[in-house]
């Protein structure tokens, strides 16, 4: 088999529709929520091999050809950072998480009080830091088609390299939007990518180790005589500047973190915390591997390809000039992986950052009113993702044509990693530091970002093509000490690390500088607790005050940011939560802090901000938030919440108070009518019968039976009378504790049994419900005055029950060792400022039907309470309900 | 900054994972120091430079170590070792 282009092309394309094949699958897969093995944390960390890039695929080899182990500095800084996760990329991932951010821009933009400024300006950065990596991602490919095509002795030799170029970066746009903009929500995650760019990891390491493989014991025969290969080759001793190993670690490092791409996987992409537990040490082990062999590549590829070859290309075109063609496309089709997997995510990274903070931000101020306005803002978002998308690798592709993809492409890696390294200060203040501020930031951004122009940027073009040769030599209008790459006279150091060391060093300093002097705005300080404090609170922010906004407009926006489901769901939720009924919640601080987190995982922090801004009014932070931002906000929170659980204590004893001090007044009243009332009762019966027996006395013409009658009536009286003093002094005794209890064992049933014949229920109106199973209860109890109680209730259902077909159930029960015995009607019960005075002495619920002399229930409670009971009016039932409660122990110890 | 009264002296448990946090955080220390190493090695055409192999054992040695460490704590900390109480003292 030879390696023809035309195969070639096939295969590369046979690999780009599996590629659309896994990414189609995987989504689909999510969306039926099947896709619990896409969220697995090896998935996570291949993802995280974005990192490794056709730069490091190819160029690995050429760096090491050149300059030795030099280039291990590249991997040791993500290492460093990976075994370091708990201190660092935890708290990143967690605010990424809980304040929804989309990029590196957004956090930085959402830390700094959510400034649309420096968004725009890490975004812009970011895209001039990426645009030429894009290049060398279009360059490397190819290049490596180039390589294929030379060793091809049928193709013509290849003339038209944009061509290839061109597709592919039209491919590769096309790829990204597919999967990248299929749903608007960050936070919704790319499955299909993520899954597209794993396999693709794999891919290359694969590739990459099988080149290996080869080299070392196809062609350099084993491991100890590859090794001895090595001391006898051109790269025979520790060669590496120490200024650049440590530089270049650093850089490498800080390049891990701010990349606008590693940040996509490691923050936004990231689904669980959990995975980075994993990938802190399978990423470092996958970066070993990956750089395992690129030294034996490098001296296998000098000993044997011709003087002059491209040690850049070593990777494949040794296994092409050993006849290995199939080893030579795999190692195709890897370095083909590291340049697409990079490209996608850094298109989607940046398309989020441009969409968000230049596009949302114009066309807001351009439609006015905007989110109230009509037209679906989903759509607008992902048109502007779509299209940025497109922008970048467009701008990619136009770079790359300009700067002719000569070796002026190369140097650009590091480049482009000092660019984006401007951030760091930034990040990693904003997130460990609550001094930090917007202003801080800028200031340290600017300065890094204007040094890293003049001291490495430009000049990276070339002596004499940007920056005139004189200037280089002599500095700018003859000013010696401001030479790109001898600032301040010092001279001699590497041109690289001289970029990084001052651009850190002014960055950080005029952030740390800027920072102290300046004074942040109240959104800034709530920010900066929030995220520096991320893991003491996850609570989300409450940056709005006042309810002026009106929840309709808030329920439109939303609709068409979230969609209509998902904002229904969540107005709807947040309603209930309230207390409320249908769909419009009342627009809380809370509530519209997390609307706007919602919203922030589509738009960006700074956009939702401005969104809810619109139609709250002006963006208002209240006195409450600024005390929550203050130092004492802990002090605060649990002096207000004792504060609170006092304020409660008290309001419950107020309520406490407040009862007794009615029932107190009632039994004042009740007091008073005591008097009144046991005259009266007194008074009644002895009025008749001192009138009837005056008759008797006084009137001797009276018939026999006339006597017999007023004789009958003056008995009836006395015994009323005689009843009435029997109660009361039956309470009174009860209520001294003088009574002597007669406890017996019995049957629950038979008490009752007793105290319905007693009081003739069966043949009254009166319809009773009892089931007998339950009654079989074993009692150890007075049982006289057990049903003495009985009696009283059955009699009061009898008199009171206002029901037109009067009933009565007697239901039995226990609970927590207590003997229930409930006695509930059908009647209209008793009202309710009646019910905690019934038990009172004299007193009656209604007056009309005066039937007894109030003391029956009074009588019952004393007697309960000498039985170690209860008696209770039972509220809440269909009548007048009492409950009779008896320690259930009694009847165990009974049986 | 919470006024809850913070033990000074915790249990056995939570006195371990308090100990691996704290190797958590020194590992990558660690790496820079041992990787660091190099930078005293004499370079190349001087007396005594070191040679192309031993390096590459060295480094590649050193990277072994760290994933295996990095390996070992991530199985060991407990979960959710930030909402530990106490966590003032030693947090963050």
């Amino acid at each position: 088999m030879t390696a023809t282009l035309n195969l070639l092309v096939v295969v590369c394309l046979g690999y780009v529709a599996f590629l659309f094949l896994v990414a189609f699958a995987a989504e689909r897969a999510a969306l039926r929520g099947r896709g619990g093995w896409l969220r697995s944390p090896i998935v996570y960390t291949l993802s995280l091999s974005i990192y490794c890039t056709a730069w490091t695929f190819y160029g690995a080899v050429g760096y090491a050809a050149r300059s030795g182990l030099e280039f291990l500095t590249i991997y040791l800084g993500p290492t460093i950072v990976m075994v370091g996760w708990w201190w660092g990329l935890r708290k990143l991932v967690r605010i990424g998480r809980t304040q929804r951010v989309t990029s590196v821009a957004d956090l930085i933009s959402s830390r700094y009080g959510k400034s649309t400024l420096l968004a725009v300006f890490v975004t812009l950065i970011a895209v001039i830091g990426t645009t030429p990596y894009i290049a060398l991602q279009l360059q490397s490919v190819t290049a490596s088609f180039a390589s294929i095509a030379q060793a091809d002795p049928n193709a013509a030799p290849l003339e038209d390299t944009r061509q290839i170029a061109l597709s592919v970066a039209v491919g590769l746009a096309l790829f990204t939007i597919l999967f990248g903009t299929r749903n608007l929500d960050a936070n919704e995650r790319h499955h299909g990518v993520v899954m597209a760019i794993a396999v693709e990891a794999v891919v290359k390491l694969f590739a990459l180790m099988a080149v290996g493989v080869f080299v070392v014991w196809g062609l350099g025969g084993g491991v100890g005589a590859t090794l001895a290969r090595i001391d006898a080759s051109a790269l025979d001793h520790w060669q590496v500047d120490g200024t650049r190993w440590a530089g270049l670690t650093f850089l490498s490092a800080a390049a891990f973190l701010t990349l606008p791409r590693m940040f996509q996987v490691l923050v936004v992409e990231n689904d669980d915390e959990q995975h980075l537990r994993t990938a802190s040490w399978a990423f470092p082990v996958y970066l070993l591997l990956i750089s395992l062999f690129v030294v034996p590549i490098a001296v296998v590829g000098l000993e044997i390809m011709p003087a002059g070859a491209n040690p850049d290309q070593f990777v494949l075109t040794v296994p092409l000039a050993q006849g290995q063609d199939t080893l030579a496309m795999l190692s195709f089709l890897g370095g083909f992986s590291s340049a697409t997997s990079m490209v996608i995510v850094a298109a989607i990274a940046l398309a989020t950052m441009v969409s968000n903070h230049i596009v949302m931000p114009i066309w807001l101020n351009l439609t006015g009113g905007g989110a109230v306005m009509s037209g679906d803002v989903r759509n607008v978002v992902i048109m502007a993702r779509r299209v940025s998308i497109a922008g970048v690798l467009g701008l990619g592709y136009v770079y790359y044509q300009m700067s002719g993809g000569g070796a002026a492409l190369a140097a650009i890696g590091l480049v482009s990693f000092a660019g984006v390294a401007q951030f760091l200060p930034a990040l990693m203040g904003g997130i460990f530091w609550r001094g930090a501020t917007r202003v801080g930031a800028l200031v340290g951004l600017s300065l890094g970002f204007v040094l890293w122009v003049w001291c490495l940027l430009l000049p990276s073009f070339g002596a004499g093509v940007v920056i005139p040769e004189a200037v280089m030599a002599q500095g700018p209008l003859g000013i010696g000490w401001l030479r790109p790459q001898a600032l301040f006279g010092i001279e001699g150091i590497d041109p690289l690390v001289h970029a990084i060391f001052w651009s850190m060093l002014f960055n950080t300093g005029g952030f740390i500088v800027a920072s102290l002097l300046s004074f942040p705005t109240p959104l800034e300080r709530l920010q900066g607790a929030q995220f520096v404090n991320v893991f003491q609170h996850s609570a989300r922010p409450q940056n709005w005050a006042g309810g002026t906004a009106q929840s309709e407009d808030l329920m439109v926006m939303a609709q068409r940011i979230l969609g209509p489901g998902e904002a229904q769901a969540l107005f709807q939720d947040e309603a209930q939560r309230q207390g409320l009924v249908g769909y419009l919640p009342e627009p809380t601080p809370d509530f519209l802090a997390l609307l706007e987190r919602e919203m922030s995982g589509s738009v960006g922090a700074a956009t939702a901000h401005a969104m809810v801004g619109q139609i709250m009014g002006a963006a208002t932070v209240s006195v409450e938030d600024l005390l929550a931002v203050a130092d004492e906000t802990a002090q605060m929170m649990e002096y207000s919440s004792q504060l609170e659980t006092k304020s409660e204590e008290l309001a419950r004893t107020a309520r406490q108070l407040r009862a007794a001090n009615e029932k107190l007044t009632q039994i004042s009243v009740q007091k008073d009518a005591f008097l009144s009332q046991i005259s009266h009762e007194l008074r009644t019966p002895m009025t008749s019968i001192r009138a009837f027996s005056e008759i008797l006395r006084d009137g001797g013409a009276l018939d026999p039976e006339a006597q017999a009658k007023y004789a009958g009536i003056i008995h009836d009286e006395a015994i009323r009378l005689t009843r009435l003093l029997d109660d009361l002094l039956d309470l009174s005794v009860l209520e001294n504790g003088q009574v002597n209890l007669n406890i017996r064992t019995g049957v629950l049933a038979e008490v009752i049994d007793h105290a319905v014949a007693a009081t003739g229920v069966e043949h009254g109106p009166l319809k009773l419900h009892r089931r007998r199973a339950n009654e079989e209860v074993m009692l150890e109890t007075d049982m006289d005055r057990l049903a003495q109680v009985f009696i009283n209730l059955i009699a009061n259902a009898q008199k009171y029950c206002d029901a037109e077909a009067p009933e009565l159930t007697i239901a039995v029960g226990s609970r927590d060792g207590q003997l229930l015995v409930d006695f509930i009607d059908n009647g209209s019960g008793i009202p309710r400022q009646a019910q905690s005075v019934v038990f009172e002495k004299f007193s009656r619920v209604s007056d009309q039907k005066a039937g007894g002399a109030g003391l029956g229930l009074a009588i019952c409670r004393e007697i309960m309470a000498r039985l170690d009971g209860t008696i209770s009016y039972l509220p809440g039932q269909s009548g007048a309900a009492f409950r009779v409660t008896l320690p259930l122990a009694q009847r165990l110890a009974a049986q | 900054m919470n006024e809850k009264p913070v033990p000074l002296f915790l249990e056995r448990r939570s006195y371990r994972q308090r100990r691996l946090m704290d190797a958590a955080r020194l590992l990558p220390l660690l790496a820079a120091v041992l990787w660091g190493v190099p930078l005293l090695w004499p370079r190349g055409g001087t007396e005594g430079a070191v040679s192309m192999s031993t390096a590459i054992l060295y480094l590649f040695g050193v990277w072994v170590v760290l994933a295996v460490l990095a390996f070992l704590i991530s199985r060991k900390l407990a979960d959710d070792g930030e909402g530990a109480p106490g966590d003032g003292e030693g947090g963050q």
